[in-house]
């Protein structure tokens, strides 16, 4: 196995609480050590991390990969390229693929896709239900032996009260989350944007906050009752970051993601009808974007997760009524990050790194988000002052439907390694 | 030909000036006499194609734009959705392309989804006329309301107009409040609190919950029509107790001791939102709503074609002299 030594980066563990100049050697897939002016075996790849962040790679937890199904708008291989890009080295898929991602051999699929693009790591997320068609749990045992690290029927919500608490019940026996996407949907059937003012000169019909508060609090509620571990999917409004805190105080095993496009933009993003700017949980107002900000600085809300969610173009050049929901995020992620939180002082910067490596890995149980000495060499180099434009034709994913294009950025993935394997390198030269 | 004063395409009055409104209902008032001509028709838009693309079903509408375009002397052609390629599954993209690869000059479109003309509008080179999308704006239909109240009233700023009813599903409501906002007037709005929307009252609408208030405080009452599914959809329980608590009728009126103006889009549910001796009574404007509805039109089709505010001294678009 090739040996390679991150040379003079900035090496920030999150795990450890460790910050400084440092440099990092990788041996045998694993980091050897950590320190300066390491001894070295001569013709062991350099990469200069002069002026750059060497972190635990990111961790995705909540991702749409599109396979098998919608091999259209995303594979497996252009996805885990897309993550790499990014700068992450593990991204959680969810299974709202066709066919649902709900039994021992989808699961077994999506694995074997993965190791065969041999990009970032894929951990597949098995259904809570049965072809998510929230009637029979489907077999949580043998998804997490193929390789399931949690259940959902993401794309919509754990239909009823009883499924989500036979689910959570049930998951405790494996130690799994299940992570739900939170929308009472007899509220939200027909929404199309955020119910406020800017639906209302649209004329689209909107998706009250209530739809998703509503479920918030019933799976807080069902997390006491159970003490099963509930992961709250998304979380965009200033309601259910209050019910969060509510459920955290109480010591209940509730943890909750939050997007970037949730901590960046509100629904006036939806003038003009751009269906870029139509994802479910739809844009809200500021003060939901201010209290998920707040969320992510003071912990309530865990993590950031993409909700990277491709559609090809076609179905985006549609009617605002009729185009799916989503946009792509894996690549614009850690710049929207860098650029709406560290830049603004919301987040130190080894904050950031926890909410996007270190403290998802641990709620999904993860192996990585550390830089600890024996741990899979799972690691970033990101420029954090590169400002960037996002330009489609610079994507790796197979779609480019990101309200962000055009935008400039703050910081970049420069290389990413998985299992000390360099699996991204943006620049030209080779690593010497 | 003078720059296009209202821009290429008229999506909703929200995206226009107070001047650009008023000078389409300037524009419109001498076209209001072609109308009255024995032989209806000037040579203004010789030349220019145009293409009613109705995917929802109208009457009114569609009739009240083919005629303005014929008066006009523009060579129309009509495409409803069934019996066209839209039922077979093209895009409404793959259709504008379609249209504009035939070189027409203007589509006049009618959609069920809001904001179908806007996005018409960003993806061809011809004008672009809203008749209507989903929930949105219904422009030429509120500018043929404000032609009316101005014939009647002599003015727009300062008039207290109510538009009472499903609000929450009008495109109707959508242009006239922009449009009388922009205009100076006062505006309300009125009905269940299921099919109000009350972030209106963030744009300086006021919001009355009965329409006894409503009566007593406005000028002019433009009453929307009531879906009938709107029952089934749960937003009110029936039409009779809309009726009863809803509806406009002589009784009321007669309380608010003058005349208030009534104003309806039709088509009308006679005895639901509106009884019958209010809609054919004298202060009922419905009718010749409708005979502006075609100046307007005729207007608006002028002035996105680069005529100049008064057609009379203005040479013909396309003509060649």
């Amino acid at each position: 196995m090739t040996e390679l030594l991150i040379r003079g980066g900035r090496v920030i563990d999150p795990s450890r609480g460790t910050d400084g100049v440092a440099d990092l050697y990788i041996k045998d897939g694993r980091i050897e050590a950590v320190g300066r002016n390491i001894a070295l075996d001569p013709g062991v790849e350099v990469v200069d991390a002069a002026g750059k962040v060497v972190a635990p790679g990111l961790i995705d937890l909540h991702v749409h990969l599109r396979e098998p199904g919608f091999e259209h708008a995303e594979t497996i291989a252009t996805g885990a390229l897309s993550a790499v890009a990014g700068g992450f080295t593990a991204v959680c898929a969810m299974p709202n693929t066709d066919p649902v991602t709900d039994s021992q051999a989808t699961v077994g699929f999506v694995v074997r896709q993965a190791i065969r693009a041999g990009k970032a790591r894929v951990y597949p997320i098995g259904a809570v239900s049965l072809g998510q068609k929230g009637e029979q749990l489907t077999e949580f045992g043998e998804m997490v032996q193929a390789g399931a690290v949690a259940v959902s029927d993401d794309g919509k919500p754990v239909a009823t009260s009883h499924l989500m608490r036979t689910a959570l019940e049930y998951a405790r026996t494996f130690g799994i989350p299940v992570a739900d996407h939170c929308e009472d949907m007899s509220l939200a059937t027909g929404g199309v944007m955020h119910e406020g003012l800017i639906a209302a000169r649209l004329g689209l019909q909107g998706i009250p906050s209530a739809a998703e508060e509503i479920m918030v609090a019933r799976d807080i509620i069902l997390a006491e009752l159970t003490g099963g571990h509930v992961h709250l999917c998304h979380m965009s409004t200033r309601g259910s970051v209050e019910l969060i805190r509510w459920a955290k105080a109480k010591g209940l095993n509730v943890t909750a993601e939050a997007t970037p496009h949730h901590f960046t933009l509100t629904h006036e993003r939806c003038l003009g009808y751009d269906t870029n700017a139509k994802m479910n949980p739809p844009l809200r107002e500021a003060a939901d974007r201010e209290a998920i900000r707040q969320g992510l600085r003071d912990g309530t809300i865990d993590c950031i997760a993409s909700d990277h969610a491709p559609h090809h173009y076609d179905t985006k050049e549609r009617e605002f009524d009729e185009a799916p929901n989503g946009i792509v995020g894996l690549e614009t992620a850690l710049g929207l990050a860098l650029r709406e939180l560290v830049e603004p002082g919301l987040l130190p910067l080894p904050d950031l790194i926890a909410r996007m490596s270190t403290v998802p890995a641990r709620i999904f149980h993860l192996p990585g988000g550390t830089l600890a000495i024996g741990a899979p060499a799972d690691v970033v180099v990101f420029d954090p002052t590169r400002r960037w434009a996002v330009r489609r034709e610079d994507l790796h994913s197979k779609s480019t439907n990101s309200p962000f294009l055009g935008e400039t950025l703050l910081g970049q993935a420069d290389v990413t390694i998985v299992g000390g394997r360099v699996v991204f390198n943006r620049s030209d030269r080779p690593i010497s | 030909m003078s720059p296009p004063v209202l821009g290429k395409d008229l999506v909703g009055l929200e995206y226009l000036t107070a001047d650009q409104i008023l000078l389409i209902l300037d524009t419109a008032e001498p076209f209001k006499e072609v109308s009255e001509r024995p032989i209806k028709k000037v040579p203004a838009l010789r030349g220019k194609t145009i293409v009613n693309l109705f995917f929802e079903a109208s009457t009114r509408t569609r009739i009240s734009f083919e005629f303005a375009e014929k008066r006009l002397s523009a060579d129309t052609v009509n495409v409803a959705t069934t019996g066209s390629s839209v039922s077979k599954g093209e895009t409404l993209v793959d259709t504008a392309r379609n249209l504009e690869a035939m070189r027409i000059d203007m589509v006049v479109i009618r959609h069920p989804s809001s904001g179908a003309a806007e996005f018409l509008g960003n993806r061809i080179r011809s004008n672009v006329i809203n008749a209507g999308d989903g929930r949105h704006e219904h422009p030429t239909q509120a500018l043929l309301d404000m032609l009316t109240l101005r014939d009647r009233f002599g003015r727009i700023a300062g008039l207290k107009v109510a538009i009472c009813g499903d609000v929450l599903h009008s495109r109707v409501a959508r242009s006239n409040i922009w449009g009388l906002l922009k205009l100076g007037a006062e505006v309300a709005i009125c009905g269940p609190a299921t099919l109000i929307p009350r972030e209106f009252a963030e744009l300086g609408v006021r919001i009355f919950p009965r329409i006894e208030e409503a009566i007593e405080w406005a000028d002019a009452l433009n009453v929307l029509r009531l879906q009938l599914e709107r029952m089934s959809s749960g937003f009110i329980p029936s039409l009779r107790e809309y009726n009863r608590v809803f509806g406009v009728t002589r009784e009321r009126l007669a309380k608010a001791g003058r005349e208030v103006v009534i104003l309806h889009p039709g088509p009308m549910n006679r005895g639901v939102e509106i009884d019958s001796d209010v809609a054919d009574g004298p202060a009922s404007v419905i009718l010749p709503q409708v005979t502006n509805g075609v100046a307007v039109r005729m207007a608006v089709l002028y002035l996105l074609a680069g005529g100049a505010p008064d057609w009379r001294s203005a040479p013909t678009p396309g003509d060649d002299r």
